[in-house]
C-alpha cells in the first residue's frame, strides 16, 4: 500500500501504517528525530494520561478516552513542534494550538501549566466552583488556551480567521487544530475546509483524531465519514495519514509538512488512534468516553499506564 | 480487565443509563405516543445516551434517525420530515438546539408552522463545568422571540410527560426546554392537568408572587414554603409555558399581591422575567417585579449544585432573594 500522496486513495488501518514506516516511502525523506527526543515525547505522552487521571478524579466526571487518543498528538506538538516561549502565553508570533474537540482540555491544561502559562496550583481545583478550569477550555480563563471550545465544528473557521489576520499583520506563527472525528460530522468544518484552501492558508495543520468513536457508537456507524482522506483532498489540502501513538511518524509528518516552503494548500494529518489508549478496558469500551474511575480502579489504571509506557 | 470487573464506584456512560429518570420519561412517552397509533419520529445528534432515547431507538428502530454530531441539519431535515405528515421530535442539548440551530428553527420550522417537537435537554446551567458552550441560558428568550413557536418548560417528569401528549396533535411547533432528567417530582401523575398556555396557580399571596419555571419550580416550591413558614402571605404559580404566555393568570397575581418575582434558569433577560415585564407594562398594573436568574453573565465554572447554591438558584437562596426583595420594596 503507499500513501495517500501518491495517488492511493485506500484507507489505512493503524497496523499497515506500522509496516509502511518501516518501509520508508515518504518518511525517508523528512527529517528524523533524535531518540532522545522521542523518549521525551513519549515520557510526556505519559504525564498527560497521568495527569488527565490525576484531574477526572477531582471533577468526578471526564472524558478519560477522548483525551488518551491523543495523548501522543499533544505532546508531539507542545514538545516538538511548535514555537513557544516558556511563560509568554501572548508572543504575538507564537504557533497557536486549538482544540475543536475541547473535551481534551483535560490532557493540555497540565502541558501549559509545564510551559510556564498557568499555575500549577490551579489544576488541583480543576472544575471546582470557580476554577478557571472547565471540562472545556475557556481562553478568557486560562492563559496559553489560544481560543475557547466546547461546541464541536467552529475551530477550525476559527484557525482559518487568525491566518487571514495574520496574512494582514505579517505575522507568520501556524495553527494547529485538533478536530475529533465525530466533530466531522458538522457541515461546518467543510465550510471552513473550503475556505482554508480557497484562501491557500499553507499555515494551517488540522490533525483529525480518528479515534473511530463518537458518544453514540462508532463514528462510521452513527453518519460514516468515509473516505476520509479523499474527502480532505476533494476539498483541496494536502493529506497525510500517520499511527497517532507514534511520535517519530507524528514529528517526521508534520516536519516534513513545516518544511516544505512550496507547499501553498492547507494540510490535514489523519492521526489512527485508539479511544482510550493505554488502558485496555477502556479501549475496550466505547462507555468510557465519559466516566469517572473510583481510587482503586484509579491506582489501577495508573499502574497500567506505567507499564503500557515502559513497554513502548 | 472490562468494565464489569472494576469497583461499584467506577462508571462510565454506558453503566449510569438509569440515573436520569426524567430522559427515561422522554423515551417512554414518545414510544407509547407510537404505540398508540401516532406518526411520531424521533431524531438525535449524537447524544442517544446522554437523553436516554437510545430507549425510543430499541424499541422503534425503523422511526429512530440517528444524525451524528450535525445539528442544523437535523432541524431541517426534521421540517423536511414534518412536510410529509410525520411527527419529529428531536431532541439535543439545548445550547445547540436553540442555539446553534436557531435560524433552521425560525425559518423552516417556525415560518412554515411545521409540527415539528424541539426538545432541548440539559438546559441552563445544569451541565455544570462542561462550561458555557454546553449551559443554555439564553434559550428562553430566542425561541421566545420566535413568532408562532410555543415554548414550554416542564417542571418535572410527569408535566413533560403531560406535555408532549398534549402538544401530540398540535398544527404547530414547539420547543421544550428539559433539565438533565434528574428534576425532582413536584406533580404526581393523574393529578396534573396540563393545557397549552394556562399556568398551574398552586396559590394567591397578599405580599408576593413567585413565578418560577421548568427546573426552577421544585426549589421555588419550597422556598415559598420557607418563606409562609416566615410569616409572609406568598403566592406560587408554575409558568410551564413562556409562550403563548398566561397573561391573565400574571395580571390576576398582580392585583392581589404588589410584588412579583420570576424565578428561572436562564438570563433574567428575555426569558420568563422579560415575558412578565412585558404583560405587567402592557397591562399597566402597579406591581413591582423581581427578575431572578442567571443576572446577564455567563456561569462561573463548578458542579452543577455549587453553582445553583452560587446563584441562589436553590431553595434556600430563591427565599433570600425573595426576602430581600420584599424588604428593599418595604423600606423604598
Amino acid at each position: 500500500m503507499a500513501y495517500p500522496e501518491d495517488g492511493d486513495a485506500g484507507r489505512l488501518t493503524r497496523s499497515q501504517l506500522g509496516a509502511e514506516q518501516q518501509v520508508g516511502g515518504q518518511l525517508t525523506k523528512t527529517p528524523v528525530a533524535e531518540s532522545s527526543e522521542i523518549e521525551r515525547i513519549q515520557e510526556r505522552s505519559r504525564f498527560i494520561r497521568e495527569e488527565t487521571v490525576r484531574l477526572i478524579s477531582i471533577a468526578k466526571t471526564g472524558h478519560y478516552a477522548s483525551t488518551f487518543s491523543c495523548a501522543e498528538i499533544i505532546a508531539v506538538l507542545y514538545y516538538g513542534i511548535m514555537r513557544l516561549r516558556r511563560g509568554e502565553p501572548d508572543w504575538p508570533d507564537r504557533d497557536r494550538f486549538l482544540m475543536g474537540k475541547g473535551h481534551a482540555a483535560v490532557g493540555v491544561y497540565p502541558v501549559l501549566s509545564d510551559w510556564g502559562f498557568l499555575d500549577p496550583s490551579a489544576l488541583d481545583e480543576y472544575t471546582r466552583l470557580g476554577s478557571p478550569l472547565g471540562d472545556h477550555p475557556d481562553m478568557q480563563r486560562v492563559a496559553g488556551i489560544d481560543f475557547s471550545s466546547g461546541s464541536l465544528g467552529h475551530a477550525l473557521s476559527v484557525g482559518v480567521g487568525m491566518l487571514l489576520a495574520a496574512r494582514m499583520r505579517a505575522l507568520s506563527f501556524r495553527v494547529f487544530v485538533l478536530l475529533g472525528d465525530g466533530e466531522l460530522h458538522e457541515g461546518q468544518v467543510w465550510e471552513a475546509a473550503a475556505a482554508a484552501s480557497h484562501h491557500g492558508l499553507h499555515n494551517l495543520v488540522a490533525i483529525v483524531d480518528r479515534n473511530e468513536y463518537c458518544l453514540d457508537g462508532r463514528v462510521d456507524d452513527v453518519l460514516n465519514i468515509e473516505p476520509l482522506a479523499e474527502r480532505w483532498r476533494a476539498f483541496g489540502w494536502d493529506v497525510r495519514e500517520a499511527d497517532g501513538h507514534d511520535p517519530a511518524a507524528l514529528l517526521a509528518i508534520l516536519r516534513g509538512l513545516l518544511g516544505d516552503e512550496r507547499r501553498r494548500a492547507p494540510a490535514v494529518l489523519i492521526a489512527h488512534t485508539i479511544k482510550g489508549r493505554g488502558v485496555s478496558f477502556m479501549e475496550a469500551e466505547a462507555g468510557w468516553h465519559l466516566g469517572y474511575l473510583e481510587q482503586e480502579d484509579e491506582r489501577d489504571v495508573l499502574s497500567e499506564l506505567g507499564a503500557t509506557h515502559e513497554h513502548a | 480487565m472490562s468494565t464489569r470487573e472494576l469497583r461499584p464506584g467506577s462508571w462510565n456512560i454506558l453503566t449510569v443509563l438509569d440515573q436520569a429518570p426524567g430522559l427515561k420519561v422522554l423515551a417512554d412517552t414518545l414510544n407509547e405516543l407510537v404505540e398508540d397509533g401516532h406518526p411520531v419520529a424521533v431524531a438525535t445528534a449524537d447524544l442517544k445516551y446522554s437523553n436516554g432515547l437510545y430507549r425510543f431507538e430499541e424499541n422503534h428502530p425503523d422511526r429512530f434517525v440517528q444524525f451524528g454530531v450535525s445539528e442544523q441539519n437535523m432541524v431541517s431535515a426534521a421540517a423536511g420530515m414534518a412536510a410529509v405528515g410525520v411527527v419529529p421530535h428531536v431532541a439535543t442539548f439545548a445550547s445547540f438546539l436553540a442555539l446553534l440551530c436557531c435560524e433552521q428553527i425560525r425559518t423552516d420550522i417556525a415560518y412554515t408552522g411545521l409540527p415539528v417537537r424541539l426538545i432541548g435537554t440539559h438546559a441552563g446551567i445544569t451541565l455544570g463545568f462542561y462550561g458555557t458552550s454546553h449551559h443554555a441560558i439564553e434559550d428562553l428568550a430566542i425561541m421566545r422571540a420566535i413568532p408562532a413557536l410555543d415554548v414550554i418548560a416542564p417542571a418535572d417528569a410527569t408535566t413533560l410527560r403531560a406535555a408532549l401528549r398534549w402538544y401530540i396533535d398540535y398544527p404547530g411547533p414547539a420547543y421544550f426546554r428539559i433539565g438533565r432528567g434528574r428534576e425532582p417530582d413536584c406533580y404526581i401523575e393523574g393529578e396534573l392537568e396540563f393545557e397549552r398556555g394556562k399556568a398551574i396557580v398552586h396559590s394567591a399571596g397578599a405580599d408576593l408572587t413567585i413565578v418560577a419555571t421548568g427546573s426552577m419550580v421544585h426549589p421555588a416550591i419550597a422556598a415559598t414554603e420557607e418563606l409562609r413558614r416566615q410569616g409572609y402571605s406568598i403566592g406560587f404559580i408554575d409558568m410551564h409555558t413562556i409562550k403563548p404566555l398566561d397573561d391573565a393568570a400574571v395580571s390576576a397575581a398582580a392585583q392581589r399581591a404588589p410584588l412579583m418575582m420570576s424565578v428561572e434558569e436562564h438570563n433574567v433577560l428575555g426569558g420568563l422575567g422579560g415575558a412578565l415585564a412585558e404583560v405587567l407594562a402592557d397591562q399597566g398594573t402597579p406591581c413591582r417585579l423581581h427578575r431572578h436568574g442567571m443576572k446577564d453573565e455567563y456561569s462561573l465554572i463548578g458542579p452543577p449544585t455549587h453553582l445553583y447554591r452560587h446563584y441562589r438558584l436553590d431553595s434556600d437562596g430563591i427565599a433570600k432573594e425573595a426576602r430581600e426583595f420584599i424588604e428593599l420594596a418595604q423600606a423604598s
